[in-house]
């Protein structure tokens, strides 16, 4: 008895958090849902309508949103790609042969990681306005790899790392050249740790918040600063920005879902697996 | 055909080393900006070695900083590793409500942190938000969460404390899942009870899991931006401008770039310093952990 109430115990303080860790989001769903005219006047009884979405998606507040999310589309899958095909052979190398000075970059590769930002921006600031990199799609890609390359290099390091050489070896044996080793056995044997890291990578891209707001003004401006325009005026309009906030977060919650085997690997850097 | 082996890593690595060294270099160019007078007002700088630096150190406002960022990262820190291991513990049980929440454990987590600040920022409106609006009945509907220099503070750490307690729970129960079975079995043979196995064996067998989501959750607070600056701009007054929101205010809006980066350089070396301590204390724990699992 004494077993099954503290077992019911356990399950509501489970729930407790929960309660806490979902409501913001299903509270921004029924702002987002509720016609201008009745945002403070109720809370939990409404009648709902698109409109704030209709507003938010129709660009009408002179905010261009569609245009943002496709910038951070553009700008989050440009740094992946880059990452990918630069940090795939160098993880692959310091997975398989010890050399001098690969310790040393990869050592440096995660520094970055743990780097305040803005020590590499406000420089970057200066030399982009020089360079006419400010506010482009290019300059954005590039500072992006801060935060896409380390988690890139690190994590499918430890994805070959995890795989037998003597596949590789036998590749070898069977007159295949070293290249084709590579990509013919060892790429396919990785491809699941491949598809994931690269949507971690692209989630991590997408929520980037202090590159846009420093380096770009409006051509290439991305969801997190355009989401943050909506709070601007003396009366911010709820709706239109719980509206904007849900629409810049679906991406990375739904390709969240799909990786949920991998996170663990991917978050702690492969310095946990699970 | 021997030397092609020796070179191959390197032709591999050559790519990556080139983009690397072009993150390097404005990295570098700050730390040489930080030796001049640099600013917008100045275009033509003068070399003022290492002022900027004595500078930084002599002003009230850099300590006042330097203060609410660690007391920002220790409390968020502290809350979310308390808070993430009890969470794991429960899922760990594996109920069937537990099983069904861990299917959604990690959705704030995947929120961007500047989103789930502007979240918090329409619910802790005082006069229209949420929360007061859910707290009048219980007589606490006027709370100026924001608006205080306490407030302002403990909200934002709320805010860290929603969106990555799922980070230190998801390593803590991946750790939990992977703890060998026999020292339980053992323990549970011996009559121990719950809280002697709780001390005696998880905790000393989890600690390395969750030393590894202190230190990246210690570190990432410590450089703290998105929240802040989406939440309160480092008010009211100046009781939540953490180090790097100071320096983007110097630099970016003052367009004091010396100066700006250099309050960045200083933040820079203490995280490193810290993460050096945590990865020195880590090697030891993990080697504690082997122990109790043999």
């Amino acid at each position: 008895m004494r077993k099954r109430v503290l077992g019911w115990l356990a399950d509501a303080a489970l729930v407790l958090y929960f309660v806490f860790a979902l409501f913001p989001i299903a509270w921004m769903v029924i702002l987002s849902l509720k016609p201008a005219d009745q945002l403070f006047s109720t809370y939990f009884s409404f009648s709902p309508t698109l409109d704030g979405y209709r507003t938010v998606l129709g660009d009408s507040e002179g905010i261009p949103f569609v245009r943002f999310f496709v910038n951070s589309l553009v700008v989050s899958v440009g740094a992946v790609v880059l990452s990918l095909v630069v940090g795939l052979p160098a993880a692959y190398a310091s997975a398989r042969w010890r050399f001098k000075g690969s310790e040393n970059l990869m050592f440096t590769l995660l520094s970055f990681r743990f780097a305040p930002e803005l020590t590499v921006i406000i420089p970057l600031f200066v030399l982009y306005q020089k360079l006419g990199l400010f506010d482009t799609y290019v300059g954005m890609v590039w500072v992006l790899q801060l935060v896409t390359l380390p988690l890139i290099v690190w994590i499918m390091r430890s994805y070959f790392a995890d795989l037998t050489p003597e596949l590789e070896q036998a590749a070898l044996l069977d007159g295949y050249t070293r290249k084709q080793a590579f990509f013919k056995v060892a790429l396919p044997l990785v491809k699941p740790g491949i598809a994931a890291v690269s949507l971690l990578a692209f989630i991590f891209a997408w929520n980037n918040f202090v590159f846009p707001l420093i380096l770009t003004s409006n051509e290439a401006q991305t969801v997190t600063v355009g989401a943050l325009s909506f709070l601007g005026g003396d009366r911010p309009k709820y709706n239109l920005t719980a509206a904007a906030a849900l629409v810049s977060v679906v991406p990375p919650l739904l390709l969240a879902l799909t990786i949920q085997r991998y996170l663990v690997r991917g978050l702690s850097f492969g310095a946990v697996k699970s | 055909m021997g030397w092609r082996l020796t070179l191959r890593p390197y032709v591999l690595i050559v790519p990556a080393l080139l983009l690397t060294c072009g993150i390097l270099y404005p990295f570098g160019l700050g730390l040489y900006y930080t030796l001049f007078d640099f600013s917008a007002s100045k275009p033509q700088p003068d070399m003022v070695r290492f002022e900027n630096y004595t500078t930084v150190f002599t002003q009230e406002a850099f300590w006042n900083s330097a203060w609410v960022t660690v007391l920002y990262a220790v409390g968020a820190a502290l809350v979310e590793t308390v808070l993430g291991v009890a969470v794991a513990l429960l899922l760990h049980r594996s109920t069937l409500v537990g099983r069904v929440l861990e299917k959604i454990l990690i959705l704030p987590l995947m929120i961007a942190p500047v989103i789930a600040a502007i979240i918090w920022k329409l619910m802790l409106q005082p006069s229209v938000g949420v929360v007061n609006h859910l707290l009048r009945p219980f007589g606490l509907g006027g709370v100026q969460w924001t608006d205080t220099p306490t407030g302002a503070l403990l909200s934002s750490i709320a805010v860290d404390v929603w969106v990555y307690t799922p980070f230190v729970a998801i390593l803590a129960l991946a750790g939990l899942r992977s703890l060998p079975t026999s020292p339980f079995e053992a323990a549970a043979v011996d009559g121990a009870g719950w809280w002697y196995t709780f001390r005696r064996l998880t905790l000393p067998m989890l600690w390395p899991y969750v030393l590894v989501a202190v230190i990246f959750r210690f570190m990432d607070s410590l450089k703290v931006f998105d929240i802040i600056y989406a939440l309160t701009e480092g008010g009211p007054g100046d009781s939540t401008v953490v180090l790097q929101i100071r320096a983007y205010l110097e630099a970016i809006r003052f367009q004091r770039y010396s100066f700006g980066i250099s309050y960045t350089i200083v933040l820079w070396a203490v995280v490193y310093l810290a993460a050096m301590v945590l990865v020195k204390h880590l090697g030891k724990i993990q080697r504690r952990a082997a122990e109790v699992t043999t």
